[in-house]
């Protein structure tokens, strides 16, 4: 599949780094990602040195700082590298899964499906705990993402445009529905508030835990349809003459990306638009070749969104952004810069 | 010019009213279409009228209206619910009108003053206004109008591109919409409590505390507008045909095209700064009047009363139907997007 994969690549398509290159910049996006780590543990409403974290993490005390450290920087920053992951993932996944270099999660209505699920859960159904609405999250994402696919794709294969249009129509009435819901339902509205704006702040690690596995899945998943990926790109009739049971890569691919995007969404609520920059950035580096896209997504994503949290940190201290409107208004100009460019990076 | 006009058959029954210099051609079905429509919004205007906490009969409330009613029943009626029906009736039609407009504009059924950005952009130029400058509701106004005007301008230019094409326009205006969307969050996370609470009842899209000089004002630069929008409209159609042709009639395509814009950024300008952004109801309701008026291409009037008639009952579900009081921006979103989804799932799927 390997040798079949990167003969795609060859001709034709924009200047493929050989497998060194690629993989040295795999090298410098982690180191990124680890100092970004770093920062994101020390820098806050108060500097704490890196001493500090050391002691914190490997000596601990009850120091004031290395409390702050344990209890709160460190449970966020888990978190945004596991949302960052998952984020990244799921939008280079249905980037490739629709063909379409405009496609988001967030865009596409798929976090606005899992958080009208997750808020109906706790709302109707007075779902407390991540274990059980953790499940809503999955749902909801699973039926948008089959309801969008289902409405933008026509006799003539799926349309990016009435994709969009149709993911964005039904984040709206989605988005519509869960505003009401919360409107009529105090307690619901009082739990869900922080959620709501798509942060990462404050998800104790035991909602991140349960997560995890669906999130390893997912990763093992997405890696075995990368290579059948690569070949659907061409087209179905080709893939099926290269030997690529089609429905079998879709449905494979629609289940990993709704296990990582309806999970980030029960971690963090909505952060939209890092799922759609990413992807892009990974093919700029290392060419249409959805391994390596998937693995650079997987360094990226995470800094992409570190890098955010700790903009919106600092920005207006002592107060915070949450990390979704950072990533949104970052993410807005891309959008426009993509639709803008002669030809939208191919797939 | 010769008074006497060679009759020739369109098709379909045409009425022309003729009065000195002035000539009006009215398309008999529409006219139809119009006067149902009209009797159905006063219908359901009374029905809104008549429910509340205090229930009233309707002849009460007629009564109430024609002024033989005193007391109680006469401060409910014309006090308390008629800002809130008024306005919902005179702020649907300007979203009917300014919805029409932009989508025989930008010749795209999904067009929509709400998808290309400009809702945010007012309510960022009014979020603007009430938080940082605290000002008076002329200027909140302004500041909406302001914001509109500069997102259409943004998005226009940012998708213009040998020509700005319907679809780039429709995804630049998402991405500048989400920008604009996160910078509203962001002004309201750095407003004080009070004021951000003001804000965000505003951002749903609510007719909850209008007033009788809100619907004045308001109402009054929406009769205005409206009047240049049907005085547009012949310019209008005609552009439907392409510049060219267009121009090939005697119209004369720039000043036309600037004035149109300028009454649909306007007017839904209007609107989003008395109620905050009611979403959808420009983007449907032009199709559904085109439908049931069977014209060929988009017209003004029974938009506008298929606006009015929209917002009004949107209005009526959100207060009275819904188990709590609704903003009514999230019934038209619901009831909107599922339309939206409707046309996308008929239409566009055999054209796109």
């Amino acid at each position: 599949m390997t040798a079949l994969a990167l003969r795609q690549d060859g001709p034709g398509t924009e200047t493929a780094p050989g497998p060194r290159r690629r993989l040295f910049g795999l090298v410098v996006a982690l180191v990124v990602l680890v100092v970004l780590l770093v920062l994101s543990v020390m820098i806050g409403s108060t500097a704490i040195a890196p001493s500090v974290v050391w002691d914190a993490l490997f000596h601990s005390s009850a120091d004031i700082d290395q409390f702050a450290i344990r209890d709160f920087r460190l449970p966020r920053t888990i978190a945004g590298l596991v949302v960052g992951v998952a984020l990244g993932l799921s939008g280079a996944l249905i980037q490739s899964l629709t063909r379409n270099p405009l496609a988001d999660p967030g865009v596409l209505g798929v976090h606005a499906g899992a958080s009208f699920a997750v808020t109906a859960a706790v709302g109707l159904l007075g779902v407390r705990d991540a274990q059980g609405y953790m499940w809503f999250a999955f749902g909801g994402a699973l039926i948008v993402t089959l309801l969008v696919l289902a409405l933008g794709s026509t006799r003539q294969g799926s349309s990016p445009v009435v994709m969009v249009l149709a993911g964005v129509c039904v984040g709206a009435v989605l988005g519509g529905a869960r505003e009401a819901l919360q409107l009529t339902n105090p307690d619901a509205f009082d739990a869900m508030r922080y959620w709501n704006a798509g942060s990462i702040v404050g998800r104790p690690l035991e909602v991140v835990w349960p997560i995890l596995p669906y999130f390893a899945v997912a990763l093992i998943l997405a890696f075995a349809v990368s290579g059948p990926l690569n070949a659907l790109a061409l087209g179905d009739e080709l893939a099926v003459a290269q030997g690529v049971r089609v429905v079998r890569t879709r449905v494979l691919a629609v289940i990993a990306l709704t296990l990582l995007a309806g999970g980030a969404t029960a971690i963090a609520g909505p952060i939209g638009f890092v799922g759609l920059m990413v992807p892009h950035v990974a093919r700029w580096i290392v060419g249409p070749h959805q391994r390596w896209i998937f693995a650079y997504s997987i360094l990226l994503a995470p800094s992409l969104l570190l890098v955010s949290d700790i903009l919106g940190r600092v920005v207006m201290r002592p107060a915070e952004i949450p990390v979704g409107v950072v990533t949104a208004f970052v993410g807005g100009p891309v959008l426009v810069a993509l639709v803008r460019r002669k030809k939208a990076s191919g797939l | 010019m010769s008074t006497r006009i060679p009759q020739v058959d369109f098709g379909r029954r045409v009425l022309v009213l003729r009065r000195r210099r002035i000539a009006v051609r009215l398309q008999w079905r529409s006219v139809v279409v119009c006067a149902v429509l009209a009797v159905a919004v006063a219908g359901t205007a009374v029905l809104a009228l008549m429910t509340g906490s205090y229930p009233l009969s309707p002849g009460q409330v007629l009564s109430a209206l024609t002024g033989r009613e005193t007391g109680i029943v006469h401060d409910i009626v014309v006090e308390w619910r008629l800002p809130r029906v008024a306005a919902a009736l005179v702020f649907g039609a300007a979203l009917g009108v300014s919805g029409a407009v932009f989508q025989s504009l930008l010749r795209n059924p999904l067009a929509d003053p709400g998808i290309i950005g400009f809702s945010h952009g007012s309510y960022t130029g009014a979020l603007i206004v009430i938080l940082v400058v605290n000002g008076t509701y002329v200027q909140l106004v302004g500041g909406a109008l302001l914001g509109g005007m500069a997102t259409a301008v943004a998005v226009y230019v940012l998708a213009y591109r040998r020509g700005a094409q319907g679809f780039r326009l429709i995804i630049v205006g998402i991405g500048v919409s989400a920008m604009l969307g996160s910078l509203n969050t962001w002004l309201i996370l750095m407003a004080d409590l009070d004021q951000a609470m003001s804000a965000a009842a505003w951002g749903a899209g609510s007719l909850n505390g209008v007033s009788w000089d809100q619907v004045v004002i308001g109402g009054a630069c929406i009769a205005v507008l409206l009047l240049l929008a049907g005085m547009l409209s012949r310019p209008m159609r005609q552009m439907e045909l392409g510049d060219d042709a267009a121009a090939s009639q005697g119209v004369r395509v720039w000043p036309a095209r600037l004035g149109l814009i300028l009454v649909g950024v306007a007017l839904t300008a209007t609107v989003t700064a008395a109620s905050g952004p009611i979403a959808f109801i420009s983007l449907v309701t032009p199709q559904i009047a085109r439908r049931l008026a069977r014209t060929a291409g988009i017209t003004l009037a029974p938009a506008a009363f298929v606006g009015a008639l929209l917002c009004l009952a949107s209005d009526y579900l959100a207060q009275h139907v819904a188990p709590t009081p609704l903003p009514v921006g999230i019934i038209t979103v619901v009831l909107g997007g599922g339309y939206l989804g409707y046309l996308l799932f008929t239409e566009a799927r055999r054209r796109l």
